[in-house]
Order: C-alpha cells, then sequence, then structure tokens
C-alpha cells in the first residue's frame, strides 16, 4: 500500500494532441480517489501513465515515494481492473486470477489460499474452474477484481470498470466495490465518467476536463463549495441551473435580479462576499433540489419567484419542472404531491443560502 | 400403428401432390438441392478418384487379377519403400515445423513495424509464395549446382569449401527441405500476422501489469490465443507437403540412389516412370492413413478450443 503522487504530469499523444495538460495531484495511502469527467477529458490517460501503460511526456509520478517514470508496469506493483475485464479466454477463472501470482513465482499453497480468499470475498468460489466465455458480465467483472485483490499491490487502478454492466448490476458492483475497499484498503484511483459512482464511492474526487483538473475535494465539499462553473455544472444531478442576473444594491443589502425583473434577496452572511459584483452582470446558480415548491419547514433566506412549466416529469418520489426563462432551461425539484401543470403559472422558492455567483468573465465561483 | 397408417393414408392421396409440394418446400431439401452440384463435384473429382485408386492398389502389375493387400506387402518388405517413408517424415515434418518458426517469426517482427512499412514487407516477403514453384526450384536448382553454384561462390569467397548441395543424400535432403521452406514460410507468415491482429491489446496490458516480460507474454498470451490458428495452418501445410512432389521432382529427381524421394514422386516413379500403376496408387494411398489420424486429432482439438473459448 502506498500514497500516489503527481507532478506537473503532461501528456501529448503523437499528432500533438494533449491529452493531459500538467496536472498536480496527491493521493494519500489508502485513499479511495475517484477521477472524473466529461468524456475524452484525460482520465483514462492519466490512469494509464500511472500504469505505466502509457509513456509520460513530462513531469513526475511517484507511488510509494519511488519516481516510477521509467519502471515497466510489471515492476510498479499495482493490479488494473478493464472496462471490458481483459480475461485470458484460455484459462480458467482459477488462472486468470493466479496468473500473476505464477508469474512473480508465489509457492503453490500461497496462490491457492489467496486465490480461494478472494473468490469467498467476491462470491465466485463456484465459478473457479469455469473459462470466462461461460462467465456473464457482472461474474466476468468479479473475476476480473478478484485478479487485482489477489495480487495484493501497492495501489488498484479502476477504469470505468462498470460502463459494461447493466443499471442495476452497476448499483450491486458499485457497493462491492465500496465493500472490498473497505476490506483490504488498498489505495484505489478509480476512473468513471458517472458522477453518481464518483460520488458514492470517493474519499475524494477529482473534476478533469480538457486535460486539466478543475477542483479536488471530498464529495460533499464538491456538490456544495464548487470552484468553477464547470465542477458546479458537472456534479449534481439534474445539473445545477445558470440564470443570468444582475446583483443590485438596495440601502445595504443585495438583490439578485433576473433579466424579467424577478428579485431575490441574498442572505446577509452572503452580502459582504458578493458586494464586489454589485451593479455586474452574473450567472446566478441554483441547483434544482434547491428551486422547490413551497413546503419547506425551515422558513429563512427563501426567495419567491413565479416561473411558468413547459415539461413536468413525475419520478415517484419527485416531480422534476422544467421551465424555459429567456433562453435558459430552468430545473425545479417539486414535491409529488404539488398540483403542477404544463403552461400555469407556479410559485416556487429558491433557497438563498444554497445559492451560488460565477462571474462570467472568469467562470469561476464566487 | 396400423390404424395410424390407414388413417393417413388416403389423405395423402386426396390432394394429389400436395405432400410432394411440400416435401419440395422444405428448408433442407431446398438445401440439399442447392448444394448437389457441389456434391457431384466433389464427387466425381475426389471420391471416385480415390475409389478407383483404392481398387488400382489392389490388383496385380498387368492389372489382371485382384491380389488384395499385395502390393503393400511388397513396399514394405522393400528397402527402398522404407527409405521413401522416412525421408518423407522426416522432410515433411522437419519442413513444417522450420515453416511454422520462421512464418511466426517473420510476422511477429512485421506486426511491430508501423502500417505503412508494413506492407512493402510484407508485399516483398510474399514473393516466394506467389511464384509458380516448379520455376523457383528451377532457380535454387541453378544455384545448387556444382558447376555454376552461386552459393558455393559465395561460401569460396569466405573461404568455406563448397558444398554438394545435390550429390551428398544428406545435403540433398537439406537442400529441398531449404526451399520448401522458403516456398511455404510465406503462407504461414501471412495467417500468423493476421492472427497475432485479432489479439486483443488489452490482454497484452493486462499480462504486463500481471508482471510478464515480453517472452512471458508471448508464451501465455500469444501462443495460446494463435493455438486454433497454430494447429490448421500445421495440419494443412502437413498434408500439402506430404503430398509435394515438383520441388524433389525439379531438384533431385528422387536422387541421389533414391534417398530423397517423397511419397508423391516415388509413386510417380513406380507407376508412370516405371509402368507399376497399381504399386504407385499404393504408394500414394499410403499417406492417407497417418494424415487422417493427426488431421482427426488435430481438428478435434480446434473444435473443442473453440467452444470453449472463443
Ligand atoms: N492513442 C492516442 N493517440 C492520440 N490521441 C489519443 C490517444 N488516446 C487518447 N487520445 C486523445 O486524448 C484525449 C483523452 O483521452 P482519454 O482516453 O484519456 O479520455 P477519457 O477521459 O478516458 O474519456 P472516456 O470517458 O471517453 O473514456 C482524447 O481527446 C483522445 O482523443
Ligand atoms: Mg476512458
Amino acid at each position: 500500500m502506498a500514497q500516489v503522487s503527481l507532478r506537473k504530469v503532461i501528456k501529448a499523444y503523437e499528432g500533438g494532441v494533449q491529452a493531459v495538460k500538467g496536472i498536480d495531484l496527491e493521493i494519500a495511502d489508502h485513499e479511495f480517489v475517484v477521477l472524473v469527467g466529461p468524456s475524452g477529458c484525460g482520465k483514462s490517460t492519466t490512469l494509464r501513465m500511472i500504469a505505466g501503460l502509457e509513456e509520460i511526456s513530462g513531469g513526475d509520478i511517484a507511488i510509494g515515494g519511488t519516481v516510477v517514470n521509467d519502471i515497466p508496469p510489471r515492476d510498479r506493483d499495482i493490479a488494473m481492473v478493464f472496462q471490458n475485464y481483459a480475461l485470458y479466454p484460455h484459462m480458467s477463472v482459477y488462472d486468470n486470477m493466479a496468473f500473476g501470482l505464477t508469474l512473480r513465482k508465489f509457492p503453490k499453497a500461497e496462490i491457492d489460499k489467496r486465490v480461494t480468499e478472494a473468490a469467498r470475498i467476491l462470491d465466485i468460489t463456484p465459478l473457479l474452474e469455469r473459462k470466462p466465455k461461460a462467465l456473464s458480465g457482472g461474474q466476468r467483472q468479479r473475476v476480473a477484481m478478484g485478479r487485482a485483490i489477489v495480487r495484493d499491490p501497492k495501489v488498484f487502478l479502476f477504469d470505468e470498470p462498470l460502463s459494461n454492466l447493466d443499471a442495476k448490476l452497476r448499483v450491486q458492483m458499485r457497493t462491492e466495490i465500496k465493500k472490498v475497499h473497505q476490506t483490504v484498503k488498498t489505495t484505489t484511483i478509480y476512473v468513471t465518467h458517472d458522477q453518481v459512482e464518483a460520488m458514492t464511492l470517493a474519499d475524494r474526487v477529482v473534476v478533469m476536463n480538457h486535460g486539466v483538473i478543475e477542483q479536488v475535494g471530498p464529495p460533499q465539499e464538491l456538490y456544495h463549495h464548487p470552484a468553477t462553473r464547470f465542477v458546479a455544472g458537472f456534479i449534481g444531478s439534474p445539473a445545477m441551473n445558470f440564470i443570468p442576473a444582475r446583483i443590485e444594491e438596495a440601502s445595504g443589502a443585495l438583490n439578485v435580479v433576473m433579466n424579467n425583473g424577478t428579485t431575490l434577496a441574498v442572505p446577509e452572511e452572503r452580502v459582504a462576499r458578493y458586494r464586489p459584483y454589485a451593479g455586474k452582470q452574473v450567472l446566478f446558480g441554483i441547483r434544482p433540489e434547491h428551486l422547490t415548491d413551497d413546503k419547506t419547514m425551515d422558513k429563512s433566506n427563501l426567495a419567491p419567484l413565479s416561473l411558468t412549466p413547459e415539461v413536468i416529469e413525475p419520478m415517484g418520489m419527485e416531480t422534476l419542472a422544467h421551465f424555459r426563462h429567456e433562453g435558459t432551461e430552468i430545473t425545479a425539484r417539486l414535491d409529488p404531491s404539488t398540483p403542477a401543470e404544463v403552461g400555469k403559472p407556479l410559485a416556487l422558492i429558491a433557497h438563498m443560502n444554497q445559492m451560488h455567483i460565477i462571474d462570467p468573465t472568469t467562470d469561476k465561483v464566487v | 400403428m396400423a390404424d395410424g397408417g390407414a388413417a393417413t393414408l388416403p389423405r395423402m392421396d386426396a390432394p394429389g401432390g400436395a405432400s410432394l409440394k411440400r416435401f419440395a418446400r422444405r428448408r433442407s431439401t431446398i438445401a440439399f438441392l442447392m448444394t448437389l452440384p457441389l456434391i457431384a463435384v466433389i464427387g466425381g473429382l475426389v471420391v471416385w478418384p480415390a475409389g478407383y485408386a483404392i481398387h488400382l492398389a489392389t490388383l496385380n502389375r498387368r492389372m489382371t487379377s485382384f491380389i488384395g493387400l499385395g502390393n503393400f506387402e511388397i513396399l514394405l518388405e522393400s528397402e527402398t519403400f522404407r527409405m521413401v517413408i522416412f525421408q518423407s517424415v522426416f522432410f515433411a515434418i522437419t519442413a513444417v515445423i522450420l515453416k511454422a518458426a520462421i512464418g511466426f517469426w517473420l510476422a511477429h517482427m512485421l506486426h511491430h513495424i508501423p502500417a505503412n512499412g508494413q506492407r512493402k514487407w510484407r508485399g516483398m516477403l510474399l514473393v516466394p509464395w506467389v511464384i509458380p514453384p516448379a520455376l523457383s526450384t528451377l532457380g535454387w536448382w541453378w544455384m545448387f549446382e556444382p558447376t555454376y553454384s552461386s552459393i558455393n561462390w559465395i561460401l569460396n569467397i569466405f573461404a568455406i569449401p563448397s558444398v554438394p548441395w545435390l550429390g551428398e543424400p544428406w545435403w540433398a535432403r537439406i537442400s529441398v527441405i531449404i526451399v520448401n521452406v522458403w516456398y511455404g514460410a510465406p503462407f504461414f507468415m501471412i495467417m500468423y500476422l493476421a492472427a497475432l491482429k485479432s489479439v486483443p491489446e488489452q490482454l497484452y496490458e493486462a499480462a504486463a501489469i500481471d508482471g510478464a516480460t515480453s517472452w512471458q507474454r508471448l508464451r501465455y498470451v500469444t501462443l495460446p490465443m494463435m493455438r486454433n490458428i497454430i494447429s490448421i495452418t500445421v495440419l494443412f501445410s502437413l498434408i500439402v507437403t506430404f503430398a509435394n512432389y515438383d520441388i524433389v521432382r525439379v531438384l533431385t529427381n528422387g536422387g541421389p540412389r533414391d534417398l530423397t524421394h517423397v511419397f508423391a514422386s516415388y509413386a510417380f516413379q513406380v507407376g508412370i516412370l516405371a509402368g507399376n500403376i497399381p504399386r504407385g496408387a499404393a504408394v500414394s494411398l499410403f499417406m492417407f492413413p497417418i494424415l487422417a489420424i493427426i488431421a482427426f486429432f488435430v481438428l478435434r482439438g480446434v473444435n473443442r478450443r473453440n467452444k470453449e473459448e472463443a
């Protein structure tokens, strides 16, 4: 087990594509870190550089304090789970899991002990004699994890390990992975583009975009205190609403004034923070769950507004209402008992203590 | 049973030919009718000659009386024919192993050349395979032939004495194998190159992370993944090489002292040149059981792996 450090790591592919543009990241021992970001942002590339499958164009990667830039994958003491599992089709499940240990010349008894133990943890003991072809997707996934666990490596690397599974199995395997990590506690780097996976699994989430790290932090911090407009929009589902507005000062207090004149009062404790933006055009960010109907208990810092729904989506435990306001899409989460109707104005309240102000010139959250 | 038969019979008669139509419309019937031409061709070109050859092999020299396995007994007792068996087996096995090994090595080299250079090399390496072997063997004969041998000439430059390529039995055997390998290796190369390309890159990455060196990746990933194509190409090549005729005929014509004959060239010698057609047929039938047994086991292995893995 070990910590992993990335210092100014750059990857430029032949042909000049800079997939990773100098990232810094410190991962502590036993930590579960999730790299998340949209397709093509360089997550896999970063992971493959840590694995040693991809050469590093600049910077340093250290595992357990040793710089591994020029060390081949087999000497890095890492284990990786691939998106399509990459099981050896000609080997039985047992041999697939034992392969890494056999190559490292472990004694037979030790191999057997470890494989049996991993099979027990993953609940695949009855499958040990089968070939991968005779397994379902979820079973293959477990075998691929077993292959990583038996090695007892310094670091686990996962590249979208669940994206080939159906929705139900994905949730189940997600829990499984979390359980395994709580048991073996190996430092883990996990790549996904699914932010729910990121939020549920991670000790810390690394949000990447266009080859750079936008923000690193625990899931709750990313949710409540996003640093940039990108993170604010990427974390959370449905995504945060961004409404063009002005900050206006009126007798010491600040108001968010939307283009149609709707005025929402800024909570007192935030006035100092937003005062420099008084009189300026900004983006008013508010999550759908903080834009609701008037059923809440906590009555402080609520601002009323009225919008006319275009689409209503009843989800069972909640109802999503979509509005169009001066060219921007706005989503609100309503109590399912609220009688919302398309085309009929709806009274909403904004939880202003959960608001965000984004400076449109820098795209940073103020 | 009898009741059922009595009940259906009148009904079949009544509509008049309706059941015949139904029979003609059945999928298996249509499939059979459509493959009929092919079955006829195979029957005419394979089954009938093979049957005729077996019939011939049981006749005496004048083809006037049936002598059972007499021809085979005489062959097995003859020193020359035992030499032919030895030479055929030695030639086929050595040549196939060398062809497969060299073909694999070439394919592996090509596989690691970037795509644009690869085409050029692949084309050049395929040349021996596309030249008619009788023609290229003539070229080799020219290079081996003692008076003009260019190979010997080159050897002499490096102060190595001339080699009696075609004059000495063992050298002649080696020469035949060299030419056959030169001609046949490109076939293996092209088959193995295609097979190498079909091994998923991620398996190599997984193996590299599991701790495999490049040799171990070859040993534990590439070769097992290619087992089927290797079995089939080796089987195919073994059949063709056992039956090789043109290289031996042109290069040594069986000499010196009938020591480089293989089944096919010896069958020609005995059956056509010496005029004993039944015995020639017996010679050519000799390799059939050997190949049939090998083919059975190889194909069974391929089938089993296909079911388990692919
Ligand atoms: N071998 C390569 N050669 C050139 N460019 C590449 C290569 N591999 C990836 N790229 C580019 O590098 C960028 C990052 O790719 P990467 O695979 O890391 O994305 P990702 O974040 O894993 O995306 P996804 O979620 O779709 O897997 C992409 O723009 C991609 O086109
Ligand atoms: Mg990826």
